[in-house]
This record gives structure tokens, C-alpha cells and sequence, in this order.
């Protein structure tokens, strides 16, 4: 069915591995804003999405974990089927796959660390979450965490209080805390200053790598996609139409992932 | 072209805007007309007023302090009760409706209809009307007080906790959601802190209205410092009925300070 999606297909063997399968999704009948998506992405390094906006990048990433309900298709990864999970078994399978959001989502009138241990909410009880008495092991690791996006000494400060950059720290570190097999990342950096945004892919992309755990991210910026993925899958009207390493990206792809090439060669002035 | 400006026309309002507008002043003309004539106003009691209440309070006055000691302060200890523990009550039965009653928490429309019908039929009935009910079931005393006050809050506590619910940042939820916590995870990590604000905010303000109301609930025979008050009334004791007057004045200007505190603290 889809041409492009040949060109660099990741070993499907590995056990992280992500295969989409004819995803639609329509939020009105009749009007799909996932066109049929067909993607095997490889269980390791970051993959970025890029597209004009309204494309269907976010409903793409959000039918993953299932935060938006795909219309028909099929989502495999780790021997499951995540289009046709329900209830405890879509928990479960949903906390072995962390998310970074644009606008952090923290719960603001939580302290940083009681933020980053609601990663592990998909794992403890309820009362150990009531009582805040959360496993030794996870607050070791919290506070790991914590170290390593360099907020250590914000622990008991409320989320609140951060600035936007700490704040996507914080998001990273509560997707790790969960011990993914799969980061998703929709927009982590569209809310933040240019310096901000790379600091945050650089976090984003070690903390990862470290743990060899796949992400995907969507993107708006281009540069930042070829700097930090390994692949970029382009997407246009609800289709992907390209689909390979950020080398092979032509400003004709750009062309056509975008439309349009008056804003290329105002680049190119730039 | 300079020397060649073509006016747009602008007006703040269409025609049928204006007309409607006009329509609505009309309206409230009449409705303010029929509802002086609906009144019947007696101009014979109209001047006579300014009398009455000179003699009124040429009754009250010097006031009685004895009757603060022998009926007042027992009962006004009963009313606090009363409002305190019908507040209480009410919180007990109102949260656990409002978050059947928040869409965003519960999204089954027949159950949020069925959490919002009890809190207009809680509302639509006055707190008196309440205790009238519970003093023919259980009989006259602060326990029927307790359980008007309480059935009274429940519509107004429920309503603003469910909406405060409602209005909790739904990113937040969202990234527990995809965490893979459950629901009742969800409710104590993501919505509690997100309203306990309000929450806090609502049960005081009530606690201050339940105050006032359950002071007249010895009216009907509810308890509490109403029934001092329908004592010296019916014994035309002037003197009495302003030293309970006073009391409840005295203390509801005592309880608006304590919540206003309380309020600066918690926010």
C-alpha cells in the first residue's frame, strides 16, 4: 500500500520494536485525519515526526498509548495488539510507555517529587499513593533522576514554581520513572526558547539512549529533528510521505511534507 | 488616493439589535409597574411605619442581658452544633455526588443527570421547609436541625465541587491517564490537589451561611438559638428578642472574620 514505508524498516526482531498497521482514525465519520498509516519503527534511538500542523502528528502519537481511540488499525508492540486493550490491560501496557507533553503536564500544586513518583502510579497501590508512601526504590530513583536533569535541590519545591524548561525536565524524568520500552513525545519543546528546546532534546535524547529506550518524538522544528533523530517520517494529510534518515531529507521532501517553497528560500536568504 | 477617504460605516448595534435591546428596557418597565401594583402597598401602613419602629425599638431598649445567660448561650452553643455537623454531614454526602456529577470524571450522562437532580431538589427546598420535614419524622430538637442544614448544603456544596472538578487541568489528568494510573490514583494524585482549594473554600463558605440559617431554624422547632428568639417573640419580650438579635449579629460578623483567616491561610 504505501510506498515510502519500505525504505528504512528497523529490524522488526527487536523486542521494543513498534509496528503500525493501516491506522485510521476519523474524529467525524467520513473525515479521517489518519489516512491509513503504515510504520515498523525500530526498538531503539529516536524517530521524529514532522509535518505541517493539524496533520494528524499528535492523533498519530496519541493513538499509540491510546489517549485518542484509533478508528481501525492495529498498534503492535511487545507481543500485543494496543488498538484492542481495555481496561487493566491497557493500564498495564500504558505504563510501560512513558509521555512527554508540550505543556509538561505536571500537577502544578504538586511538589516536583510527588510529580515525578505519579510515573510510578500505573505500578503502586492506591493507599501508598493516598498515604505518599511510595517504595524506597522509587524515591532512589526519583531522586537519581532528579540529579541527572539537574534539579536535585527542587525536590519539595512545588511544580509551580519552575520555570517552562524545568518543568519539561521534570516531564522527562516522570516518563523514565515509569521504566518505559517506549517514550512518546508530542511537541516537548514548542513551548520553550531555542536554547531551552536543544537543552531539553539533549536530556531527552541521553536519558533515552542511556536506558536504550526507543523514542518518538513530533517535532515542529526541522533542525532539531535532523540533529537529534536517527529517522524522520514525514507527514502530510494524514499520510506519511517520507519515511528515512534526516541525510536523505530534500528540501523536495521538505516540499512536499509542507507545501509551498517560498518559506525554503526565505531560509536560504536567512 | 490622499483627498478620496471613503467613510465605512460602523455601529455598534444591527437594527434588530437595537430593536431587541428596546424591546428588554419596555420589558422591565412593565415588570417593575405590575409588581408594585401585585404587592398592594397600604399607604395608611406605609406612614405609620416610621412610628412603629421607634416604638419598637423604645421596647428593646434597655436590653434584657439576664436572658443571655438563662436561654441564649445554651442555645447558641446548639446552633453551632448544628451548623458545624449538619456542614459536616453535608460534605460526606456532597463529594462523593459531585464527582459522580463532574462530566469530565464520570462520563455517563445518565448518572451525572441523576447527581444533578439531587442537588436542585437539595436547593429548591429551603432550609425551614427542610427542617419542617425532619421536626414530623424525628420530632423537634437539634437533630432535625442538623439534617436540614445538612440536606439544604448538599445541591450548593455538590454543585461547586463538581464544578470546580470540571474545571481541574485536564493535561495534568492526562499524563496519569497515560501513566497508566487508575482512576482512584487519578483522583488523589491529579483532581484532589487541583481543587482542594475550592473544596476548602466551598465547605467554609457554607459553614458561614449554615451559621445564619440554622439560627432561624428554631423557628419551626429545629433547635438552636431560633427557638430563644420564637420564645421572646411569642411573649412579645422585646427586650429579649434584641439580645438575641444582637447574639446572632455578634456572631456571624465573628464567623465571616474566622473564615476570611482561615481562607488567607489554606489559598
Amino acid at each position: 500500500m504505501n510506498a515510502v514505508t519500505g525504505t528504512m524498516t528497523g529490524s522488526a526482531q527487536d523486542a521494543r520494536s513498534l509496528v503500525i498497521r493501516d491506522l485510521v482514525k476519523e474524529y467525524r465519520r467520513g473525515q479521517p485525519v489518519l489516512r491509513g498509516i503504515n510504520l515498523t519503527l525500530p526498538g531503539r534511538g529516536m524517530t521524529a515526526i514532522i509535518g505541517p500542523s493539524g496533520t494528524g502528528k499528535s492523533t498519530l502519537i496519541r493513538c499509540i498509548n491510546r489517549l485518542v481511540e484509533p478508528t481501525s488499525g492495529q498498534i503492535l508492540f511487545m507481543g500485543q495488539n494496543l488498538a484492542q486493550l481495555r481496561g487493566r490491560q491497557l493500564r498495564a501496557a500504558r505504563r510501560r510507555i512513558g509521555m512527554v507533553f508540550q505543556e509538561y503536564n505536571l500537577v502544578e500544586r504538586l511538589t516536583v517529587m510527588e510529580n515525578l513518583l505519579s510515573g510510578r502510579l500505573g505500578y503502586v497501590p492506591v493507599w501508598r499513593a493516598w498515604l505518599r508512601k511510595f517504595p524506597q526504590k522509587d524515591i532512589d530513583r526519583a531522586f537519581e533522576l532528579l540529579d541527572a536533569v539537574g534539579l536535585g535541590q527542587y525536590a519539595t519545591q512545588r511544580a509551580d514554581a519552575l520555570s517552562g524548561g524545568q518543568r519539561q525536565r521534570v516531564g522527562i524524568a516522570r516518563a523514565i520513572m515509569q521504566e518505559p520500552d517506549l517514550i512518546l513525545a508530542d511537541e516537548p519543546t514548542s513551548s520553550l526558547d531555542p536554547k531551552t528546546s536543544v537543552e531539553i532534546m539533549d536530556i531527552l535524547s541521553a536519558l533515552a539512549g542511556e536506558r536504550d529506550i526507543p523514542v518518538i518524538v513530533n517535532i515542529h522544528n526541522v533542525e532539531l529533528a535532523k540533529r537529534f533523530a536517527q529517522r524522520i517520517v514525514g507527514m502530510t494529510g494524514g499520510k506519511i510521505v517520507y519515511d528515512g534518515p534526516p541525510d536523505g531529507l530534500t528540501d523536495e521532501d521538505l516540499r512536499t511534507i509542507y507545501g509551498g517553497e517560498d518559506w525554503l528560500n526565505d531560509r536560504a536568504d536567512g | 488616493m490622499p483627498g478620496t477617504a471613503i467613510h465605512r460605516e460602523w455601529e455598534r448595534f444591527t437594527l434588530p439589535q437595537k430593536l431587541g435591546r428596546y424591546a428588554l428596557y419596555l420589558m422591565a418597565a412593565i415588570a417593575v409597574v405590575w409588581s408594585f401594583r401585585t404587592i398592594e402597598i397600604i399607604a395608611e401602613f406605609l406612614y405609620d411605619s416610621p412610628a412603629q419602629i421607634a416604638d419598637l425599638f423604645t421596647r428593646m431598649w434597655p436590653m434584657d442581658w439576664s436572658y443571655f445567660g438563662s436561654a441564649v448561650w445554651s442555645s447558641l452553643v446548639e446552633t453551632m452544633h448544628i451548623a458545624t455537623l449538619g456542614t459536616i454531614l453535608s460534605l460526606g454526602i456532597a463529594m462523593p455526588l459531585g464527582l459522580i456529577a463532574a462530566r469530565n470524571l464520570t462520563p455517563i450522562p445518565a448518572l451525572n443527570w441523576f447527581a444533578h437532580f439531587l442537588f436542585v431538589t437539595s436547593r429548591s427546598v429551603n432550609s425551614l421547609v427542610w427542617a419542617l420535614l425532619f421536626v414530623a419524622v424525628f420530632g423537634p430538637g437539634p437533630l432535625a436541625g442538623t439534617l436540614a442544614i445538612a440536606f439544604r448544603s448538599i445541591g450548593f456544596v455538590g454543585k461547586l465541587f463538581a464544578e470546580a472538578l470540571e474545571e481541574a487541568n485536564k493535561g495534568s489528568i492526562e499524563a496519569l491517564v497515560a501513566a497508566g494510573a487508575p482512576v482512584r490514583s487519578q483522583i488523589l494524585m491529579g483532581y484532589w490537589p487541583q481543587v482542594r482549594p475550592a473544596f476548602w473554600s466551598i465547605a467554609l463558605f457554607r459553614w458561614d451561611i449554615n451559621i445564619r440559617e440554622s439560627a432561624v431554624l428554631g423557628i419551626v422547632g429545629a433547635g438552636g438559638i431560633g427557638v430563644a428568639l420564637d420564645t421572646a417573640l411569642n411573649l412579645l419580650y422585646w427586650d429579649q428578642v434584641a439580645v438575641v438579635l444582637l447574639t446572632i449579629f455578634v456572631v456571624v460578623i465573628l464567623a465571616e472574620l474566622v473564615v476570611t483567616a482561615i481562607r488567607q491561610r489554606v489559598l
